[in-house]
């Protein structure tokens, strides 16, 4: 922090140190926030809800991920948990006694990222001219294909050990403290959860570091125009196809680290975790979390992890009230996530929290851009007319 | 040749089923640009009504074609209704929403008809009584039974009905135009909301005797069911071409084809490396094939596409 310079420059811009002691106050506050937040859930929630924490934070990475194709590139990805699956098999396969290899995770997790983003390359590379709805099908067909093999790659060679997974994948552990274990530091008990949970948050809020420089860089901009109008932006003479295929190689390496550290946390990997459900899942995390917007993917991660666990009370408050459970509480907070997915759409469909400046046109093509009332003193984005009844331009 | 001949006809009727399915992701497609991710739900919910009318009004004494008549009508109307009142209250007042939208809360409302589904009819695989005696022809050195001709011969006549439905009458007219352009079709005197309503109706008709063919097929209904049929079905749409109504009937048939032809083979092809069990493998491999070479499908026009 830069509290001693700060100082000196107080003439001519009286306010700035002032600002900067506010940030520097906030910033303070987050971290200790985050610092105690695993023992107040401890201590408030139950050790469960430590976990869900963590459960959230790597969801948190996905959702990133994910933003990058569809939010920053506007590319349509129902089939991202495959990559998810691809980093979390690379780091279950090789640390753990399946083959009887133990390689570090400080090897794992980049080589995770690496494979990841191959095999993004290599979905994006065929489906590199198909538009909207195409490629949305055809990443999830892509998605299916993944689990379907390590589903049955157990035979005629055993490599993925078929619907069993594979167990008693290490834990992490770095330069002599390994996060699977329990730790007192300073009279404090640190427990595995604990530890996952400070490593998550430092590596969420990198990957939040890294989505906010990307989408302020070039690279972002170009992105945007692209998913704003991709033969404009191929006219101003941006490399679309390169491009596009970054934006499934970089997005994909996200969910490859996701999935290694997954593997670590759970110790346990199987295709049960990798279906399409679980797509959907990060996709509605993105979408109703506001896509495009960093921060706000991050806050619709967490939300839906939490709320369906939250919902867990319907079973026991059924009982306080009728004497008797009278719907399976599993289902009825199905039920109610599926609601709150049609009401938020209903009410709020630029999410939660979207895109400050981005307004309708963030989350759409540019048919859906020129549909919507235009703000006043701003020109509609796109002039392309609607040749069809629905949002379908970018078909 | 006899094993050729059994997969073609088993594919025959996969294919039937789900060509029924796709005209209803296809025409919403065509009219809304909305992948109606719910649709293959209504399929589920289509078998899981028909097997409780069918037991209901097998045990009130009915004879067996009465009972099913009734549990096939019974069906339609509940699949009907609710694809009307989906329309009508998710993706209506999202006419003019960001394009992703829609498809997140097609997604809740696929979520909510599933687990209304298990809460009442619980998450059991449910079994068909035994009623249905079906009599088993050989043709070519393949065994035929009847169930497998009527379901083909009905899947025919069913979608030849909406061709003619769309081709010739007024209705098909007003669904053409809303098709073309919504707003210009409303300039025309033609009431869009009603168009629309009214594909949702058929599209959700054909999906519940979609359901019930399922049902009498296989002998099973499970609350999930709706699922993995929905996403072959659109994959069917798709390899047909997406909007186009031929289209989804040829990609139905071709995908139960290609299906059925490569479980039967793949374990001999590859001398049991590749079981059946890559079944789903390969109809998502043939979609993602042909959407290379021709990203429209086999029967869409390029129209949609720029550039």
């Amino acid at each position: 922090m830069r509290l001693l310079s700060a100082g000196g420059r107080g003439v001519s811009s009286w306010s700035q140190p002032a600002a900067r002691r506010m940030r520097f106050a906030r910033t303070v506050l987050v971290v200790l926030g985050l610092a105690l937040l695993p023992f107040v859930l401890d201590a408030l929630a139950g050790r469960a809800w430590v976990r869900i924490a963590d459960v959230a934070l790597i969801y948190a990475m996905l959702a990133i991920g994910l933003n990058l194709v569809v939010g920053f590139a506007g590319l349509l990805d129902l089939g991202y948990v495959a990559f998810f699956a691809v980093g979390a098999y690379a780091y279950g396969l090789l640390a753990s006694p399946h083959f009887g290899v133990h390689v570090s995770f400080l090897v794992l997790l980049p080589l995770g990222a690496i494979a990841a983003a191959l095999f993004g390359v290599l979905l994006g590379s065929p489906t590199l001219k198909l538009r909207g709805d195409y490629l949305a099908i055809v990443t999830l067909g892509f998605g299916e294909i993944i689990r379907i093999f390590l589903n049955n790659l157990n035979q005629p060679v055993n490599i993925t050990n078929g619907p069993q997974g594979v167990t008693l994948i290490d834990p992490l552990s770095l330069a002599g403290f390994s996060f699977g274990k329990s730790h007192t530091v300073l009279g404090v008990t640190v427990a595995p959860v604990h530890a996952y949970f400070y490593l998550l948050v430092a590596l969420v809020a990198l990957s939040i570091l890294v989505a906010r420089r990307l989408q302020l860089s070039r690279i972002g901009r170009a992105w945007a125009a692209i998913r704003e109008d991709e033969t404009a932006a191929r006219a101003m003479g941006i490399d679309t196809r390169n491009l596009k295929l970054l934006a499934f190689g970089l997005g994909a390496s996200f969910g490859g680290v996701a999935g290694g550290l997954f593997a670590a946390v759970q110790g346990f990997v199987s295709p049960e975790s990798f279906t399409l459900q679980e797509s959907i899942m990060i996709l509605c995390m993105v979408v109703l979390g506001g896509m495009g917007h960093v921060a706000g993917v991050v806050l619709g991660a967490i939300v839906l992890t939490a709320l369906p666990e939250a919902l867990r009370v319907v079973g026991p408050l059924q009982k306080a009230a009728f004497g008797h459970v009278w719907i399976d509480p599993a289902d009825l907070r199905m039920m109610l996530f599926g609601l709150a997915l049609v009401v938020m759409m209903r009410w709020r469909p630029a999410g939660m929290w979207p895109s400050p400046g981005l307004r309708s046109s963030a989350a759409s093509g540019p048919a859906a851009a020129a549909a919507a009332v235009p703000l006043p003193g701003e020109a509609p984005q796109s002039l392309a007319p609607r040749a069809r009844g629905g949002p379908d331009g970018a078909a | 040749m006899d094993i050729f001949i059994q997969q073609l006809v088993n594919g025959l009727v996969l294919g039937s089923i789900y060509a029924l399915v796709a005209l209803g992701y296809t025409m919403v497609y065509g009219i809304l640009g909305l992948i109606n991710f719910a649709h293959g739900d209504l399929v589920m919910v289509g078998a899981l009504s028909g097997l409780a009318l069918l037991k209901g009004a097998l045990g009130a004494g009915l004879p067996l074609p009465i009972a099913l008549g009734l549990a096939a009508l019974g069906a339609v109307c509940l699949c009907g209704a609710l694809g009307v009142l989906m329309e009508r209250i998710a993706y209506r007042p999202l006419r003019r929403a960001p394009k992703l939208a829609p498809l997140i809360t097609a997604i809740g409302v696929s979520i909510l008809i599933e687990y209304g589904a298990a809460m009442i009819w619980s998450k059991q695989y449910l079994a068909l009584p035994p009623v249905i005696q079906s009599t088993t022809w050989q043709v070519a050195g393949a065994a035929v039974t009847d169930l497998q001709v009527s379901i083909v011969l009905l899947a025919l006549v069913l979608m030849a009905g909406l061709l003619w439905l769309i081709r010739a009458t007024p209705l098909g007219v007003a669904m053409r135009a809303t098709e073309q352009n919504a707003e210009v079709a409303g300039l025309m005197g033609i009431d869009t909301h009603r168009v629309i309503a009214i594909t949702f109706l058929i599209g959700s008709a054909l999906a519940a005797l979609a359901g019930i063919m399922v049902l009498l097929y296989y002998g099973v209904a499970h609350y999930f069911m709706g699922f993995m049929l929905g996403l072959k079905a659109f994959t069917a749409a798709v390899l047909g071409g997406i909007g186009s109504v031929p289209g989804a009937m040829l990609g139905g048939l071709l995908l139960g084809l290609i299906e059925s032809l490569a479980s039967g083979y793949v374990g001999d092809l590859t001398g049991g490396v590749f079981g059946s069990n890559y079944r789903d493998v390969f109809a998502f491999i043939v979609l993602i094939v042909v959407l290379v070479l021709r990203p429209v499908g086999l029967l869409g026009t390029a129209s949609g596409e720029r550039a």
